[in-house]
């Protein structure tokens, strides 16, 4: 028998098992749940309704109202009360709540809920960020997230892995994000359908766990189960003084002759900036092709880049001008808005006309805080450019990295960033 | 009789059969009200109970909200036909006691307005306009109990 890869042992540690191959079916463990105010509310009431109104464990159920966070509506603010009784009746030990809660995945890592070797599930198909630490961690919907809360337990299908090799150094004005448009232009929005994406080579070591998890939350974008990194000293540092709870995880790495499906190796070195055009994340042009079409909104947050790290690059290009368009910057946790402040990026913002949220999903999925009237054009740091996803129908989502959507703000047409940097 | 709504697309996203202004809800009525309404605004006037969607590639990428199904389950949709489902899209399928049909070929095999008859235990769609009988993949053995049960809870109901 071959060796496996690291999705393989983990679920099959998960289930019990020596050892799984594609295609087999396992009984998985849950280590850890992640709830949110739009999908978890309908499986509090279908576990009601049902009469098994329980929670496996308390430890390892992270609760967030984050699309319509502050509630944005009556119908939202019924979504998070729902969430908050049931929270609060079942004490549930790490609900952020108030001015603690945040996107749901940025704020997971950053508060030390995910462990290397975990199995994670969350409802919520991005989910998969959390690859980027080395655990299994896949999107469900409701009625999988009932089992889950109840049980502790789900089936899943062992999927087959892709693996992408990533070499060369990143040049100024690149960014992790272009790495992931280019995997998605190459193998399409369904490319990777069912499989897990395993992503390894010598960049990864140059890219922070902030950077990491901006390509594993896109794995989803190539219909991926899963995506994932292996474990490293950066991983490690990031965890250190961090997790909550259980301190110690194990480390799992693939095996040298497992096999994968797919292999495809990315020459980081030869990238530039990529812009997904309306309306799949798989049309990537370089800037190049594209610059000088007119925007009318920049938005720069999201799970996929509204951590610290991205802010400050927006704000690096946005000090000392104006923005020509409107712009909205949505740190993506309170201790991420808090930085913003501390480090003076509030300010700079400030200075340029742009508007500072607070932390929410917000218009990333065309809830509010940045809807698009029809006919309007967006460059956005976040993952999905689908039709009508920040707003009218008739919109059009441009994704980029946090570098070309600010310099877009500063001009108001798609730009190169590398002039401001 | 089930009539064919065939939309000749492939990726049709959950953001188009059910978009986000609405999620702030998870009642399915008023879920119902708005099925498919950013790919097609008349979809609803249109669907008797019963009839089936026919796409092609990738159907239900996108988000993992389980509202998109109980959307089209809502308006009374019997079946969607696919060439290809997206991942989580298909588990939610599954999870509510909803059969989704992988056919490949699904957009060369049905055209818009046939006049379709389903049979889940034999797997064969019954093309009663175009006098053929198409045969599917049938779903594996456990999801078919699950389907069976009338979704994933009341699975786990039975089993205890
Ligand atoms: S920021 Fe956007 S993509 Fe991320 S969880 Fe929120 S709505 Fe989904």
């Amino acid at each position: 028998m071959s060796g496996m890869t690291i999705t393989e042992k983990i679920l099959a540690r998960a289930g019990g098992k020596k050892a799984v191959q594609p295609g087999d079916l396992v009984n998985a463990q849950i280590d850890m749940i992640m709830c949110h105010d739009v999908t978890t509310p309908p499986a509090i009431s279908m576990l009601k309704e049902k009469g098994i109104d329980k929670v496996f464990d308390r430890e390892k159920i992270v609760v967030t109202p984050d699309h319509f966070q502050p509630a944005k509506d009556i119908k939202s603010a019924e979504l998070h009360k729902r969430l908050d009784t049931w929270a609060k009746a079942h004490k549930l030990p790490h609900y952020y709540q108030l001015g603690r809660a945040g996107v749901c995945h940025a704020l997971l890592p950053e508060q030390g809920h995910i462990r290397p070797g975990e199995v994670i599930v969350g409802g919520d198909s991005h989910t998969c960020t959390y690859g980027a630490f080395g655990a299994f961690s896949t999107g469900i919907g409701s009625t999988d997230l009932a089992a889950a809360i109840a049980t502790g337990v789900l089936w899943f299908k062992v999927p087959a892995s892709m693996r992408f090799t990533l070499k060369g150094s990143l040049r100024r004005g690149v960014y992790s994000k272009d790495i992931i448009l280019e995997v998605i232009r190459r193998i399409g929005t369904d490319g990777a359908l069912y499989k897990a994406m395993e992503f390894v080579g010598p960049t990864l070591k140059e890219l922070s766990m902030e950077a990491r998890m901006t390509i594993t939350n896109m794995a989803i974008e190539a219909g991926g189960k899963n995506g994932i990194i292996g474990f490293d000293a950066t991983t490690k540092a990031y965890l250190e003084g961090r997790l909550k709870g259980k301190t110690d995880y194990t480390v799992v790495e693939s095996d040298k002759d497992a096999k994968y499906v797919h292999e495809d190796t990315i020459d980081c070195a030869t990238l530039e900036p990529i812009v997904a055009f309306p309306h799949l994340p798989s049309n990537g042009k370089p800037i190049g092709e594209c610059k000088g079409l007119r925007m009318d909104q920049a938005y720069i947050g999201s799970c996929t880049n509204g951590r610290i790290e991205d802010l400050r690059i927006a704000a690096r290009i946005i000090k000392g001008k104006e923005v020509a368009i409107r712009t909205i910057i949505v740190p993506a946790t309170p201790e991420i808005w808090k930085q913003t402040i501390d480090e003076g990026l509030a300010e700079i913002f400030y200075n340029s006309g742009c508007v500072v949220s607070a932390p929410t999903c917000g218009a990333c999925l065309g809830g509010f805080m940045g809807i698009l009237a029809e006919g309007e054009r967006c460059v956005s740091t976040t993952n999905r450019n689908f039709v009508g996803r920040m707003g009218h129908p008739k919109s059009e989502v441009y994704l980029a990295n946090p570098a070309v959507a600010a310099a877009t703000a500063v001009e108001g047409v798609l730009t190169d960033p590398r002039k401001y940097l | 009789m089930a009539r064919a709504h065939v939309y000749k697309r492939d990726h049709v996203n959950t953001d188009e059969i059910i978009p986000a202004r609405y999620l702030n809800t998870d009642d399915t009525a008023e879920l119902a009200r708005h099925c498919m309404e950013d790919l097609d605004t008349n979809f609803v006037k249109k669907c008797k109970p019963g009839d089936v969607i026919v796409c092609g590639d990738d159907f239900g990428c996108g988000s993992s909200r389980e509202h998109a199904v109980w959307s089209i389950q809502g308006a009374k949709v019997g079946a969607v036909i696919a060439h290809s489902f997206a991942r989580i899209f298909y588990r939610n399928c599954i999870d509510c006691g909803f059969y989704p049909i992988e056919l490949e070929g699904a957009l060369d095999k049905i055209n818009d307005g046939d006049e379709l008859e389903i049979d889940y235990e034999a797997g064969v769609i019954d093309n009663k306009t175009q006098k053929k009988k198409i045969k599917f993949k049938a779903l594996p053995d456990f999801a078919l109990e699950i389907i069976h049960d009338g979704g994933l809870l009341n699975h786990i109901k039975n089993k205890k």
